[in-house]
């Protein structure tokens, strides 16, 4: 297993600048995830590391060897397409086999049969060896492609949106399943999605990568709870995030023409000083707001049910207060109506506040 | 269906005549109808009169007269090739041109391919294009085209490759190869386009996922490309199979039909049908050609149903 390091790396397409100058570790056993939005640079980043791309500027480092001259098969990588790459006409078990006939890894009939059943029970296809892989279903094939990654333990395990071509049910299992891989095998993982409850779920840490720039790197939780930007604010976390323009008044935030006010806190107040008068960006997770039927708390304020999205575990309501609709999320026991008048309040403590100039947190 | 009321007359409404409009599946044959007529004509009619006449005795050259001109014989005209020792010179001859012009064209028209699908240069498209031009000409031009390159006296083909005077027409013995030559110089660019459009289709990420797997560019080849561009080859075959073995115009355009020609099945039912005027003979040569050409594209359409699956 091997740690990897990107130091301003940049990849240039003709006009389009797909990286731009970024610098990344990914510590040794780390199940690393980068995020971002189709478009933003994600699997180039990948195939740099692969070696399938040649950057344009910046060194790629495995374990602290620069491996900017190296092949792709020489970095001993391993990469998980989108699509499943299997090869058509050969069976699950020459498929898993593949990876270790080259010549050169010396191995035998009885050594590559052990992996195979090996890596076919951590995977449970055993049963599908002996099929043909045009007559497996998308989540199988995707564990074969899987199966041929691990199959020559790689140094990293790179992963191109693995799941992004099954149904939801089978993404929820494989998400597990993977999990479940990285803390069996411990390998390291570079895993790419758009889908921020994948990088929620499975990612030790998370790089938010947008317009190829990375925007933000933590852990799932610091991502969630102190995005650093508006994007990241916007781009992790569903349903997505309130957000609001408010400016400072005294002690208070004011959102539009008075249409909400929330007090805020001494220490907020202290830190925002310098921002009193000026425009901001108030974000509020849709899990902040607090909604009653009755008026409970004095900063409560009124607001009408717009429409509501049924979750089974909880509601999402859409409330209404002049111009402005907010999202919260709800138990399911509230059942309110379209029309229904209902108090919310926000929670001030768990409020992010961004600069509308720079879209960074303040 | 027509959206109009159904009425047995035409409709007469204000002294105006509404004509009821035509159904549509009335349309439809009457569309195809020309085309089936023609086809019954000059294909399906044909078949089964030359099948008669394979049967009987019949010149076409004499008068009709039905009970001695055509006259049935049975099978004695089957029986004939069948046993004539001189026939099965012939089925072998023909059967080398197929496998000798045919491997030819696929071996080097899949090579040419590869080769040019891998490089990229600046002159691709135009070298592409010049490539196929042998297969855009009338096959009786390249015929006579290449009688004169073949010519020993003057003829470029010895000056060019320093052969000296070398007889590739006239002696029985060489011209077999010098047809097969032709037909490898004219046919190779089809099996190339054929291939260039399977390799076309292989995803690039096959071979990114075998380049990460350490495959080498034999495994790569054997596992990714062959199986891949295998049912195009297997099209190209059946193609360029059928089409050797009832050559005709290039040996015709090259040797011609004389004594020192190679004896090939369809140059000898030129001969028979229509020099000699053995109308029923040369239908029962025919039969057999026919059953012959089946029976093989059969086998590869059976391998290309396989490959499809």
């Amino acid at each position: 297993m091997a740690s990897v390091r990107l130091a301003s790396l940049t990849k240039i397409f003709g006009q389009v600048t797909a990286i731009d100058n970024i610098d990344l570790e990914i510590d040794d056993r780390e199940f690393f995830v980068l995020l971002g939005p189709t478009g933003a640079g994600k699997t180039t980043t990948l195939r740099l590391v692969a070696g399938l791309e040649k950057p344009d500027q910046g060194e790629v480092y495995l374990d602290n060897v620069s491996v900017n001259d190296v092949s792709p098969a020489l970095r001993d990588v391993a990469f998980v397409f989108q699509y499943y790459t299997l090869y058509p006409h050969y069976t699950v078990r020459q498929n898993l086999e593949f990876p270790l006939k080259p010549k050169f890894r010396r191995l035998s009939k009885s050594e590559i049969d052990a992996k195979v059943s090996e890596v076919a029970k951590i995977l449970h296809i055993e049963s599908l060896l002996e099929r043909e892989t045009v007559n497996l279903s998308g989540g199988e094939m995707q564990r074969v492609a899987i199966g041929r990654a691990i199959v020559r333990t790689p140094k990293v395990f790179l992963m191109d949106e693995p799941l992004s071509n099954l149904d939801a049910k089978l993404r929820e299992e494989m998400r597990r399943e993977l999990t479940r891989l990285h803390l069996d095998l411990g390998f390291t993982f570079f895993y790419v999605t758009h889908d921020q409850i994948e990088a929620m779920t499975m990612g030790d840490r998370i790089a938010v990568l947008n317009q190829g720039k990375i925007l933000q790197i933590g852990t799932p939780d610091k991502i969630y709870n102190s995005p650093e930007n508006v994007f990241v604010a916007k781009f992790v976390g569903s349903p997505t995030i309130n957000l609001l323009e408010a400016s400072i008044e005294t002690n208070t935030l004011v959102v539009g023409k008075k249409t909400l006010v929330c007090t805020i806190s001494e220490t907020q107040r202290n830190s925002l000083k310098k921002y009193s008068k000026r425009e901001l960006i108030l974000g509020i997770r849709p899990e902040d707001i607090e909604v009653s039927r009755e008026k409970k708390k004095a900063d409560s304020f009124k607001c009408t049910v717009y429409f509501t999205q049924s979750m089974g575990v909880e509601d999402i309501l859409n409330l209404r207060i002049d111009d402005i609709v907010l999202r919260a999320v709800v138990p399911p026991k509230l059942l309110t109506g379209i029309g229904d008048t209902v108090y919310a309040s926000i929670n001030m403590k768990r409020s992010h506040l961004f600069d509308p100039k720079t879209n960074k947190r303040l | 269906m027509s959206i109009f009321k159904k009425s047995k007359k035409n409709d007469t409404r204000n002294g105006q005549v509404y004509y009821r409009p035509m159904r549509d599946i009335t349309l439809l044959r009457l569309f195809i109808l020309p085309t089936i007529i023609l086809l019954i004509v000059i294909n399906v009619f044909p078949l089964f009169w030359s099948l008669f006449l394979s049967f009987s005795r019949y010149s076409a050259k004499m008068p009709n007269i039905w009970g001695t001109n055509p006259r049935m014989i049975g099978t004695i005209n089957y029986s004939r090739i069948l046993t004539d020792p001189d026939m099965w010179i012939r089925f072998i001859t023909t059967a080398k041109y197929v496998v000798l012009s045919v491997g030819g064209e696929m071996i080097l028209g899949f090579g040419l391919a590869l080769l040019i699908f891998r490089s990229d240069f600046k002159a691709k498209g135009l070298i592409t294009t010049l490539l196929v031009l042998p297969m855009t000409m009338s096959p009786v031009i390249v015929g006579l085209m290449w009688q004169l390159f073949y010519d020993p006296n003057w003829g470029t083909f010895n000056y060019l490759l320093g052969l000296g005077r070398i007889d590739w027409v006239s002696d029985p013995a060489r011209n077999l190869y010098s047809i097969v030559i032709v037909d490898i110089w004219m046919w190779t660019p089809f099996v190339m386009l054929l291939s260039i459009a399977g390799l076309s289709a292989i995803p690039k990420y096959l071979y990114e996922a075998a380049e990460i797997d350490r495959a080498s560019w034999w495994l790569k080849f054997r596992k990714i490309t062959l199986p891949m561009v295998y049912p195009l080859l297997l099209v190209a075959l059946i193609f360029r199979t059928i089409e050797a073995f009832k050559i005709f115009d290039l040996p015709m355009g090259i040797v011609g039909r004389g004594a020192v020609a190679p004896r090939l099945l369809s140059l000898h039912l030129y001969n028979v049908s229509f020099v000699t005027w053995k109308t029923s003979y040369g239908s029962a040569l025919g039969y057999i050609m026919l059953i012959i050409i089946i029976a093989t594209t059969s086998i590869f359409i059976k391998y290309l149903n396989k490959a499809k699956q």
